[in-house]
């Protein structure tokens, strides 16, 4: 039987960069391949590549035995190739049936059927249980409905081959098992599958074969029922990587304290009156779905934005002002979210983005004149003492990798020897061995006294460096559990906003001190 | 075909853009000249001639360069911080127009010249500070942006001349002909040459460039103001206060527009028409351009702006090609640069 | 008090909002269609002076005046399509590339002018569009003649109204240039070219605004004189903000706006004891105060003034 669909020997350079190196793979009626790699693997340009999006250097594809012609995407589509991007190529200002039907008739037709539209896609949306409301302006809508979105605009096209690009980044856990089902039911209707992802436990649980891709090379392929989670990360890695463990905690004073936090949140969710305690050698991690105020807290700590009512306390004192450089003055050191858009500027140099919040300071500037010599020797020691790869004092900062850009950030917070560190997402996007360097500054900071709040979505992280762990639900925080207590289902029902059995857990360790 | 960025933008193609840019808008208006029936070679050659072959001819050039240097500077650190003020011409009016204002106050006549000359200068930038402030303050209370405003005022502030120079600032002894009363003597620029028109409006113009490339190189509120146009939201969360810089960033561009205005009259004229400026605010948006914003390269893209400015006009004559070809080659020499620019941090693949 | 009244109760008031308005109504829906397709196009200024030399040169030079709008169309569409080759491909600054059309097409335009008619004292003339009387409606009283005996390139504006509504809104292409304002990526994910839409997007969108500085030349004036326009178009760049990019909405604020100009106009010949300028002004001040009104309220398309590459986000 010939398969759905057949990559083989793509070859796609980027000047000097070989994003994939003779890729080839099949896909078979009704399977669902899992693409497996970390990022910067290649696999989002292998799929760019399927989907027309890009032109391979070398190699072919097939649908069903007929080549595909390069740098086509039209042809992708008819051919039956649906793709559901990891960023939504959505519309927000469009309705749903508008950003369904965009391209599927030709475009000089002087009238649209919108009525046939919406008749297809009711159907679909019944048969394969995606509901969607079609008038709904997609701005309206929750990540989850998104997806959903995305996926009906595949179908709609009739796609008998769907890629989706790591369809859980961005759902809770609940929509990631419902969104599973989805699946099976697909191929169930003779629907084949490519699932990009770089987290095992869903490779293991969704699909039924998985391809592993290195530095843009296919490095090994495995039913998913012949092998195991370890074997698929140490493919994945290339090496074994230990994350470093946690030592025991020899919790200190208080050193920050949030009580009864009320923040109307400029754009992002609100904080509804959080309270919280934070000792020196102690980290608290902060987990949740996104978008339920983990932003607005690590915002308000950063001295980004001033609380509505309630106080917060730093080593005691409460802050009167909230602004960045009264923040990092009283010893809050600050890892953002979004290293790109938040934590670098691209095309400054090294140097400027490592001085750039402390200029100032007396250390880095004088009577409103920066000291440069300064401010590059101290941006050298960084670079020296933090391993910043790739970096030169004046080399733009746009250069360097993700987990470069990090150690950058890490080494410019941590060389100003904070009390506390706020560590937002401090992992997203990196791959295993820069994570591994990442926490081991997090566990070094707290070893030297300092508290750490670590805001994070990975729960594996959150139980390997927490000492305490919270939820953020709807702009508040759960009862704080011990983090040997964790486990997934425990943190999923804290997640959720169930929170008695934590209240349980709380209670006791009360009892016991 | 596609376009990919270059992991290191060469430092030689950097600076062969802005030489490259002139040279192929050149032979744009060149072919112009030509389907006009002239030799564009011979019209350059008139060109440089009007513009450098005479004592005459480099004063003017030189004379018209000073308000350019500065609208281009205008221009320049504003975008710098991605302020769009496009509204250097109408700073530049009203900053001509506060000279002679300030010459009305009776006191002005009896103070000794330079202090005259300082007060007549800070009040012409202040003008346009404010001209600009309005925009800013509009796009920071309400989110309006900034381009189309700045450009509407334009056509406020010269009607506002209008309505002065004809109303309460009309000069009595012009015979009917709308224009304002003059500076006080004690307010007009040193000349710099003996029976020319070239004042020390030049040197202000130049030590401007250097302040403001120290200040933009050397200083906090330089690397803040570069920060929050490059990124504004990773500057804000370095703790760049955006509003306030923008603020600052707005007073300094507003004021060197305004100061054009005010040294153009102190140093030229010696009255405000509303024939005072042949397009010095816009030409600054190109001159800004074309130095990649660097503000030392201003001058000399300021000068070739009034190379071709003066020496068009000459050449005209002789040739009768319009002068226009000036206006020409300099907006085209703006598009170019901005191609120039992308080749040399872009490079083109298949 | 009777003479505010008396000008409002005047034909020929209500007759010339229609006619201020025509070159506005055509720039204001370039300059929508540009940036529902995600581009600003700031050279409008320089592409009106561009259209209104170009149509009144041909008319001048013997074509008849629906070539001389013709001409005046692709001339627009030609300087759209250098704006959207910097833009689109190559993604430079909208901002800055749209000023240097506005200086490269004003000035390129004086040139030709200069030219073609070195020098005149006075500006030659041509024959301009006359009213077209449409035959019963004309009769109507008071809205008869408003309406109905204005110049046809009045009435081709009004239809463009309807005619763009029903391109964005029913059709596929319109879709499709909707999303390319709001989501370019989107648009290229359902297998269309973005380059390519916002390229003939912006092209046609251009070819109104020549077509709007044409009428000035065609048929409110008969001649053309350099900055005739005046600030048309970034009073049409304003008025699409006020429109919040709908075209209907876009007919609306050029009546309005012609509205306030004709009234304006008249007022200065009644009133005394108020300068002229503060009058003039009052075009200019309106447009700022439009965007104030409409600056948080509009619902901007997401993508505008964002390039697009592929493979950049």
């Amino acid at each position: 039987m010939t398969p759905v669909l057949e990559l083989s020997g793509i070859t796609k350079r980027f000047g000097h960069v070989t994003a994939n190196e003779d890729v080839s793979l099949h896909l078979d009626k009704g399977e669902i391949v899992s693409l497996l790699g970390e990022n910067g693997a290649g696999k989002t340009t292998l799929m760019s590549i399927l989907f027309g999006h890009y032109t391979a250097d070398e190699g072919t594809v097939r649908v069903e035995g007929q080549e595909l012609p390069p740098g086509r995407s039209r042809a992708a589509i008819r051919a039956g190739v649906g793709m559901v991007h990891q960023h939504f190529a959505l519309a927000p200002n469009l309705t749903v049936l508008e950003n369904v039907m965009t391209g599927t008739e030709p475009l000089w037709k002087l009238r649209s059927d919108r009525a046939a539209g919406r008749r297809k896609l009711v159907d679909l949306s019944a048969r394969f249980g995606l509901k969607v409301e079609p008038d709904a302006r997609v701005s309206d809508l929750s990540v989850g409905e998104c997806q959903r979105v995305e996926i009906l605009k595949a179908l709609y096209n009739d796609a008998r081959i769907l890629i989706l690009d790591e369809p859980t980044a961005v759902l809770t856990a609940q929509e990631a098992e419902s969104l599973f089902a989805t699946l099976r039911q697909m191929t169930g209707e003779g629907l084949s599958l490519i699932f990009i992802s770089h987290k095992l436990h869903e490779v293991m649980s969704a699909s039924d074969r998985v391809v592993v891709l290195r530095r843009g090379k296919v490095v090994a392929e495995r039913r998913t029922s012949d092998t195991t989670r370890e074997e698929l990360a140490e493919l994945m890695v290339g090496r074994k990587v230990e994350r470093p463990a946690r030592p025991p905690a020899t919790p200190g004073a208080v050193l920050l304290e949030g009580v009864d936090l009320h923040v109307s949140g400029k754009g992002g969710a609100s904080l509804q009156g959080i309270s919280f305690k934070l000792r020196a050698g102690e980290t608290l991690g902060i987990i949740g779905v996104s978008g339920n105020g983990q932003t607005t807290l690590a915002g308000l700590v950063s001295g980004l934005m001033a609380p509505d009512s309630g106080a917060l306390l730093v080593k005691g004192q409460t802050v009167a002002t909230h602004d960045v450089p009264h923040a990092i003055a009283a010893g809050i050191g600050r890892i953002p979210e979004d290293r790109n858009a938040e934590g670098t500027i691209g095309d400054m140099a090294t140097w400027e983005n490592a001085v750039l919040e402390r200029i100032w300071s007396p250390d880095f500037s004088r009577r409103g004149v920066v000291r440069r010599a300064a401010a590059r020797s101290a941006t050298e020691d960084i670079i020296k003492g933090y391993d910043v790869r790739g970096a030169t004092v004046d080399g733009r900062i746009r250069l360097l990798s993700g987990g470069n850009m990090q150690k950058l950030i890490l080494g410019r917070v941590l060389e100003a020897g904070p009390d506390i560190l706020v560590a937002a997402q401090p992992s997203r996007g990196l791959d295993e061995g820069a994570i591994a360097g990442v926490h081991e500054r997090l566990l070094e900071a707290r070893g030297r006294g300092a508290g750490v709040l670590l805001i994070s979505e990975d729960l594996d992280e959150v139980i390997a460096l927490s000492d305490n762990i919270r939820a953020i639900v709807n702009g508040r925080l759960s009862p704080a559990i011990p983090a040997e207590r964790a486990n997934a289902q425990l943190l999923g029902l804290m997640m959720a906003g169930d929170w008695s059995a934590a209240e349980a857990i709380e209670a006791e360790n009360t009892h016991a001190i | 075909m596609r376009f990919e960025r270059r992991d290191h933008p060469s430092r030689l193609l950097t600076v062969l853009a802005p030489i490259g840019a002139i040279l192929a808008a050149l032979v744009v208006a060149g072919l112009l000249i030509a389907i006009a029936g002239a030799n564009p070679i011979r019209a350059y050659g008139l060109i440089l001639k009007g513009a450098f072959g005479s004592r005459l001819g480099l004063s003017e050039t030189l004379t018209r360069a000073t308000p350019l240097i500065l609208t281009g500077l205008a221009a320049a650190v504003a975008f710098r911080a991605r302020l769009w003020n496009i509204g250097g011409e109408g700073q530049l009016y009203l900053g001509a127009l506060a000279a002679p204002a300030l010459g009305m106050i009776p006191i002005m006549a009896s103070l000794p010249a330079p202090i005259t000359i300082l007060l007549c200068l800070a009040v012409g930038a202040i003008a346009g500070m404010i001209l600009l402030l309005i925009p800013l303050g509009l796009r920071l209370r309400f989110g309006v942006d900034e381009v189309v405003t700045t450009l509407l005022l334009n056509f406020v502030a010269v009607l506002f001349v209008s309505l002065m120079i004809e109303g309460a600032m009309k000069d009595p002894l012009a015979f009917g002909w709308p224009q304002s009363v003059p500076v006080p003597d004690s307010a007009i620029l040193p000349k710099l040459m003996e029976r020319t028109r070239l004042h020390a409006g030049l040197l202000i113009a130049l030590a401007m460039s250097v302040a403001v490339w120290w200040l933009q190189a050397r200083t906090v509120f330089g690397m803040r103001a570069r920060a929050a146009g490059l990124n504004p939201r990773a500057a804000a969360f370095a703790g760049v206060p955006l509003g306030r810089t923008l603020i600052a960033v707005a007073c300094l561009s507003g004021g060197l527009a305004g100061l054009a205005g005010a040294i153009e009259v102190m140093g030229v004229k010696g009255y405000v028409t509303t024939d005072l400026s042949p397009s010095y605010g816009y030409s600054g948006i190109v001159i800004a351009m074309l130095a990649n914003l660097n503000p030392i390269g201003v001058i000399g893209a300021a000068l070739f702006s009034a190379v071709m400015f003066v020496g068009a006009d000459s050449m005209s004559r002789a040739l009768s090609i319009p002068s226009y070809i000036a206006d020409v080659t300099v907006a085209l020499s703006l598009l170019t640069m901005l191609v120039a620019i992308f080749l040399a941090q872009y490079r083109i693949r298949r | 008090m009777s003479v505010f009244l008396d000008i409002l109760a005047s034909v020929g008031m209500w007759e010339a909002v229609l006619r201020i308005a025509t070159p506005l109504i055509l720039g204001t829906l370039g300059v929508l269609l540009c940036e529902r397709v995600g581009v600003l196009n700031l050279g409008i200024e320089g592409i009106m002076t561009f259209g209104a030399m170009i149509g009144w040169l041909t008319v001048y030079s013997g074509g008849d005046l629906w070539t001389g709008m013709l001409v005046a169309a692709l001339g627009g569409a030609m300087f759209g399509f250098l704006h959207a080759l910097l833009t689109v491909p190559l993604g430079l600054s909208q901002h800055v590339t749209g000023l240097g059309i506005t200086l490269f097409a004003s000035s390129f335009s004086y040139y030709v002018f200069r030219l073609a008619v070195p020098t005149a004292s006075s500006p030659p003339t041509v024959e301009p569009f006359r009213p077209l009387e449409i035959p019963l409606f004309a009769d109507i009283p008071f809205l008869g003649p408003v309406l109905f005996n204005q110049t046809a390139p009045t009435y081709l504006a009004l239809v463009m109204v309807a005619l763009l509504a029903w391109v964005l809104y029913r059709t596929p292409l319109g879709l499709a240039i909707r999303m390319a304002g709001e989501n370019p990526h989107a648009v290229d994910a359902q297998g269309i070219d973005p380059i390519w839409l916002r390229i003939g997007t912006i092209m046609a969108g251009s070819a109104l605004m020549g077509m709007g500085g044409a009428f000035l030349t065609l048929a409110a004036f008969n001649s053309f004189f350099p900055t005739m326009i005046q600030g048309r178009g970034w009073i049409c760049v304003a008025l699409v903000v006020f429109a919040s990019w709908r075209p209907a909405r876009a007919l609306l604020g050029a009546l309005l706006f012609a509205f306030f100009d004709a009234y304006q106009l008249r007022l200065q010949t009644v009133v005394e004891g108020v300068p002229y300028q503060l009058f003039l002004m009052l075009p200019y001040v309106l447009s700022i105060v439009a965007l104030i009104l409409m600056a948080r309220r509009a619902r901007v398309p997401q993508a505008l003034m964002q390039p697009y590459r592929r493979g950049e986000r």
